[in-house]
């Protein structure tokens, strides 16, 4: 394990808790004579309903890492294990708001169908999935732009139209990559309360790629913090804040705060190039 | 609302209307042979084709047009989806497809007619078939090549069955370009229309051109030409309706990201 953190624990021991894990993973993109070591090793696992934050500076691998893990892309070496089985392609119970979510919409489809396509795709009845889709638009706020194509909203919107989409999809693990950087700090706040929301009622075993350093704290239970590229795990740590959390409250608290500082200067050393082999040599 | 539509249709038909004028004046007091007055090629019209020739060589024609251009569209979206998904099938067949591209399809026509004969309607569907299939295909390869890769990941990522990927993902997503090779095979077509039937046939819309031009029927000759022109244009017109229909999509997310 490359931890430095001695405080971080590897769950190891009990495997049925464990939703994921990521083992030795590496990823290097090869070109014509070209390659680029995107990841160098990482190696971490996610215990079932958990709420995992990652970040790290832009062009670390955040996107490689999940695109490995949703079966989209092979590893290089490593292997990447979910409930117990080796993903080799998309797993089934997955679901994936991309960063480009945009893109990621069918433009020929309606909002609507959007949404409604993996459930037709995975035989839902009829009035079920009408249902479900209505409450998964309802909730992230656009029950009535249904019938709207997504080139008809803007960027916000379609973002909220790729999460119902993984809502309604209902899945066991969910991944997000930035999903929220394209709406406004408002929307934001209320998206960020209902993907914990989701993620309570659910029980559902989150992956959250951020940018954003204070939402990667306020949301999850734990934030792994990438180092730049190659890239490896600069540290694993665990947001000790009470499950309830709410914006203005947990946001105020001397822990928040903490922990914020505590990710942010961890970032910026990321950013300096700072590796944690680094620590390794004259620091010990 | 009427005076925009009103201006719509100024637009569209004012500059034929024009022409149409200019040529009627023009040709007026003309003693040409070869120019015969527009009146009088107007007045031969309903003589030369009311008559039978309508149902006997103007309608065979068109249904030898259409059979042919829809088996290209059939067969060019059929050969075009596999070798657009796959690279190694693309590597496989581009050269072969370059080669037989650069062909021009009318001098196909003789040799195609001593396999299926001169007179038949088979020689000249397969002709038109032909010359129409390569503005299809490899528009059809160019569109399933491009369709956006987030799109095909996200496909992959909800289970989308391999039929719904076909029809949800691949076809959609190369439709506008499938559309753009469907339009040029059409053209395509009517000339292939029109040349099939210069080597041996001697019923059709263009056989019959040719034979008042052999027999100096110059005004009768000039009203087939119109009635191809006439004819041309309907077939686009009709095309650009469907396309217009089964592309609102596409003409949306164009003019949203060129607002943006
Ligand atoms: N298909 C590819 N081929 C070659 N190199 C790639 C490819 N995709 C990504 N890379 C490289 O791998 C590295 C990691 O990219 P990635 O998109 O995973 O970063 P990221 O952490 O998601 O960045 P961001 O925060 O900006 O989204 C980058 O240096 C990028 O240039
Ligand atoms: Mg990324």
């Amino acid at each position: 394990m490359a931890t430095t953190e001695p405080t971080t624990t590897a769950p190891e021991a009990a495997a049925t808790d464990v939703a994921l894990d990521v083992r030795g993973l590496q990823k290097t993109y090869g070109g014509q004579g070209r390659s680029v070591e995107a990841i160098r090793e990482l190696s971490f696992s996610v215990p079932r309903g958990q709420l995992t934050c990652i970040v790290g500076p832009s062009g670390a691998g955040k996107t490689t890492l999940l695109r490995c893990i949703a079966g989209l892309l092979d590893v290089t070496a490593g292997e990447i294990v979910l409930d117990g089985e080796r993903v080799t392609g998309p797993p089934r119970g997955m679901a994936v708001v991309f960063q480009e979510y945009g893109r990621s919409l069918f433009p020929w489809m309606t909002v609507q169908q959007n949404v409604e396509r993996p459930l037709i795709e995975r035989r839902v009845p009829k009035a079920e999935r009408r249902r479900v889709v209505a409450d998964a638009l309802a909730a992230v706020g656009l029950g009535d732009s249904g019938e709207a194509h997504p080139w008809q909203l803007s960027g916000g919107m379609q973002q909220r139209v790729a999460i119902a989409r993984a809502v309604a999809y209902e899945p066991t693990v969910l991944i997000m990559d930035e999903p929220f950087a394209a709406v406004d700090a408002q929307t934001r706040a209320d998206l960020e309360d209902l993907v914990r929301d989701l993620w309570h009622r659910l029980g559902v075993t989150v992956l959250f790629v951020t940018h954003d350093i204070d939402e990667s704290v306020y949301l999850g239970q734990r934030v792994l913090v990438l180092s730049n590229r190659p890239t490896v795990l600069l540290e694993d740590v665990t947001v000790d804040l009470p499950d309830e959390r709410d914006q203005l409250g947990t946001r105020g608290t001397h822990r928040f705060a903490e922990l914020r500082g505590h990710v942010y200067e961890l970032i910026q050393r990321a950013k300096a190039g700072h590796r944690p082999e680094d620590d390794a040599g004259p620091a010990s | 609302m009427t005076a925009r539509i009103l201006r719509r249709v100024g637009y569209t038909a004012g500059l034929p209307a024009v022409l149409v004028a200019l040529w009627w004046v023009a040709s007026a007091g003309s003693d040409s042979f070869f120019w015969p007055p527009l009146r009088t090629i107007v007045a031969t019209f309903p003589d030369t084709w009311l008559t039978g020739r309508l149902g006997e060589d103007v309608l065979p024609s068109v249904l030898r047009l259409l059979a042919g251009y829809l088996l290209a569209l059939v067969l060019g979206v059929a050969l075009g989806v596999p070798i657009g998904l796959h690279r190694r099938v693309r590597a496989f067949a581009e050269p072969t497809l370059e080669f037989f591209r650069a062909i021009p399809p009318p001098v196909l026509v003789p040799v195609i007619a001593l396999f299926a004969g001169y007179t038949g309607s088979a020689s000249k569907v397969v002709t038109i078939a032909i010359g129409c299939l390569w503005p299809v295909l490899l528009n059809t390869v160019e569109g399933v090549r491009a369709v956006d890769e987030v799109l095909v990941d996200t496909a992959r990522c909800y289970h989308l069955r391999r039929r719904s990927q076909l029809v949800h993902l691949t076809l959609r997503g190369s439709s506008p370009q499938i559309a753009a090779g469907a339009r040029q095979a059409l053209s395509i077509g009517v000339i292939l229309m029109v040349i099939s039937e210069l080597f041996g046939a001697d019923r059709g819309l263009g056989a019959s051109i040719v034979q008042f031009q052999r027999s100096f029927a110059i005004p009768q000759m000039w009203t087939g030409i119109i009635l191809l022109g006439v004819l041309g244009f309907l077939l686009s017109l009709i095309f650009r309706l469907v396309e217009h229909r089964a592309l609102a999509w596409y003409r949306g997310l164009r003019d949203a990201n060129r607002g943006a």
